[in-house]
């Protein structure tokens, strides 16, 4: 399968925060997910692959071509939503049409207004009269408009309801039933992530730690609850972390049909993402 | 076409839309040589991962019950009735004999698992 985004060896050192061999691919016509804590790394490797943060190492293509050198050739090709709006408070939606229309050559007008449209945004209001909700319906908007085949969304789904998640959702799926678009989202928000994800990448602390498909995660993994007799008896090599609560303990387990076969522990649950995050972070070993 | 997921029921999305489509196939609600949903209007559609219907429909070429024609698309292919019929009474045979391990295991009766096998049958 060919990649639009291959990432490799990306490591970027603040004073007090590192990322280290950040690598992965994103395969064509996919979408990727990207969770983490705050701070875990997040958006500063989608910085990274935008060049908006200089002075990293590693190795980032894109489409093929090294994003620094060809950016120009890339940018063209890319739709953006960061997770602070970018857009001056006096412009209105047409304002920003206009001034696509001078950046991009694809820009498509037309598209454009058929967003706002569905998203009910007034083209001729000013942003600073827009909800947070539709600065980010308006930011969406305006990543789509110029037909790109890559979509790198920071957050895209903060600050909207469910009825309006539900809807972007619906639209980030029309874009890639599109056979050659793709793309890396980010997102606290994991059931979004475990509906429509193909990919799943956990960072923590500057490090990735788990990259899966989504399906291996949710069907393989589980979260078995036992007694502390029970969990004695659980050989170390078969649970990846466990967290003693008050009354019970859980553990994060690879596989729950191996763990069943071999193990006497009646509650096994399925996983989601959240509990993942919050057992591989806050989990022992 | 009807596809019914349940996202809390534990079986795996990409199953429960093999199931459901092998079941359309075999009682002819969907026909040989009819075009399935591309994988990505099946997603979209399923609200659910390119992978997951990648895999459901890779699951159907495997068993036979769907051709791949490339650059074109899924078709439902000639199914073979007696070997699907077939092929379901093993499935049968296998969770029967299960459940007479278990009801011999226990010293539970023939007459009572009968009475069981009844009272399910006529609920479904």
């Amino acid at each position: 399968m060919e990649n639009v985004l291959e990432i490799k060896n990306l490591c970027k050192k603040y004073d007090n925060f590192e990322l280290k061999n950040i690598t992965f691919n994103l395969p064509k016509g996919m979408i990727m997910g990207f969770i983490g804590e705050n701070g875990a790394g997040k958006t500063t490797t989608i910085k990274a692959i935008l060049d908006i943060i200089k002075s990293y190492s590693g190795e980032i293509k894109i489409f093929g071509l090294d994003n620094r050198k060809d950016d120009k050739d890339i940018k063209e090709d890319i739709g953006v939503v960061l997770d602070d709006m970018f857009f001056p408070e006096i412009l209105t939606p047409n304002d920003i049409s206009n001034t696509m229309k001078g950046i991009y050559k694809n820009w498509d007008s037309k598209m454009f207004n058929d967003y706002l449209k569905e998203f009910s945004l007034l083209p001729n209001k000013q942003i600073k009269t827009f909800s947070k909700g539709m600065r980010k319906k308006l930011e969406i908007a305006t990543a789509l408009s110029h037909h790109p085949k890559l979509l790198i969304l920071d957050e895209p789904t903060s600050g909207l309801d469910p009825v309006a998640r539900a809807e972007v959702i619906d639209i980030f799926q029309s874009f890639i039933e599109k056979d050659d678009c793709s793309i890396l989202l980010s997102s606290h928000i994991t059931t979004d992530l475990e509906h429509i994800a193909d990919y799943i990448i956990f960072i923590n602390n500057g490090e990735i730690v788990l990259s899966k498909t989504t399906n291996e995660l949710l069907d393989k993994y589980g979260i078995v609850k036992c007694t502390e007799k029970e969990f004695k008896t659980i050989n170390k090599n078969d649970y990846v972390k466990y967290k003693k609560t008050k009354y019970e303990y859980e553990v994060l387990v690879e596989n729950k049909k191996d763990f069943k076969a071999k193990y006497n522990i009646s509650v096994i649950d399925k996983i989601t993402l959240d509990d993942l995050m919050v057992l591989m972070i806050k989990g022992e070993e | 076409m009807e596809i019914i997921i349940s996202n809390s029921n534990g079986v795996p999305i990409y199953e429960q839309i093999t199931e459901q489509i092998k079941v359309k196939i075999v009682s002819n609600e969907l026909k040989e040589n009819e075009l399935l949903p591309s994988i990505r209007t099946l997603a979209k559609d399923l609200r659910c991962s390119v992978i997951t219907t990648k895999n459901a429909y890779e699951e159907l070429v495997k068993e036979g019950y769907v051709k791949n024609v490339p650059s074109k698309g899924f078709y439902v292919a000639k199914i073979n009735k007696e070997l699907v019929l077939e092929e379901q009474l093993n499935k049968i045979e296998e969770l029967m004999d299960q459940a007479v391990v278990i009801a011999k295991m226990n010293n539970i009766n023939k007459k009572t698992l009968n009475e069981m096998l009844n009272i399910l049958y006529e609920e479904k």
